[in-house]
């Protein structure tokens, strides 16, 4: 049913008019988020006006997971169902999840400095994002390095080994004593954090997940033009 | 106002890096993936008008195929 699901969305995700309605609503949820994160949103009574690092940060944090999660699960099903939609699906993924993890990591660097005093510790919230940064690194590399069965094979279990990496990224904060504090938000329950800070955080993260989509629908078109090409050498 | 918002209580270094690291690496990024989809828009075009009448409509009978011909111009977003 999946399968049948993305070959009948295949046209609308091709489509140009679909890119355009992505990168407006991109750009209204941007314009919207920045206005409230640098000029709306109050300062904290701790950190003062350096948390609104936190609006970039978190963003991008949450989607780097979330993408290389996506990127798991359909390499589960590359190695078992062997779909040639979910490898370009995955592979048109991963460019943004990486960019989204260096942001995240040098954001965070940046806001340490002036709430912790250092620009890097291996905490191990931070640690095991560098951990996953180097999966990412690795998951691009095996499709520059080997020709495209093996990097597949290679890609696919670089991603389910990964993600062994994303629930102790979440819950590190619980685990060990670390820099971090606890979650603020929570999906089941409530979230400690005020509505004036938590609409800001939720419009950019609605609009880096945006630019993320728009950046997959670019580089899937992109790996669909390749087979294409490769295609009409055969006619 | 715009003096508070450029210094932001003394954080504004850091504030401002960190935000415009971010953007710069939308851009660089968005600017990659295009150039990338240009370039293989343009070999696919080149390609496509150098069949004969008979791989053409063999290779319009592909529903994705007609699409990407329609926009060779695939970049207009």
């Amino acid at each position: 049913m999946l399968f049948k699901l993305i070959e009948k969305n295949k046209n609308i995700i091709t489509s140009p008019t679909f890119k355009k309605i992505i990168i407006i609503l991109f750009i209204i949820c941007l314009t919207l988020g920045l206005f409230e994160a640098l000029i709306l949103s109050p300062s904290d009574y701790l950190q003062s006006d350096a948390v609104r690092i936190m609006y970039v940060h978190v963003p991008a944090a949450w989607i780097s997971l979330s993408i290389f999660s996506i990127i798991a699960i359909l390499s589960l099903g590359i190695l078992i169902f062997k779909n040639k939609n979910f490898v370009i699906i995955a592979k048109s993924l991963a460019p943004s999840g990486f960019i989204f993890n260096l942001i995240a990591l040098v954001t965070g660097s940046i806001w340490g400095k002036p709430t912790w005093g250092t620009w890097w510790a291996w905490d191990p919230r931070i640690t095991s994002m560098l951990v996953l940064f180097l999966f990412y690194s690795l998951y691009l590399l095996s499709w520059r390095i080997f020709d495209k069965q093996k990097a597949i094979n290679i890609s696919s279990c670089l991603a389910l080994i990964g993600v062994i990496n994303v629930p102790i990224i979440k819950y590190s904060v619980n685990w060990w004593a670390t820099l971090h504090q606890p979650s603020s938000i929570k999906i089941l329950s409530g979230s400690a954090i005020h509505s004036s800070m938590l609409t800001p955080l939720f419009l950019m993260t609605a609009s880096f997940a945006l630019f993320s989509v728009l950046i997959f629908l670019m580089k899937y078109n992109t790996e669909l033009i390749k087979l294409k090409n490769k295609g009409l050498n055969r006619l | 106002m715009i003096k508070e918002l450029i210094l932001m209580n003394g954080y504004g270094l850091f504030v401002w890096s960190s935000f415009i690291f971010t953007f710069f690496n939308f851009f660089v990024l968005f600017l990659i993936t295009k150039k990338q989809l240009i370039k293989e828009s343009n070999k696919f075009a080149k390609k496509f008008s150098k069949l004969n009448s008979t791989q053409t409509v063999l290779a319009e009978k592909q529903p994705l195929n007609k699409i990407f011909a329609k926009n060779t111009i695939v970049h207009k977003i």
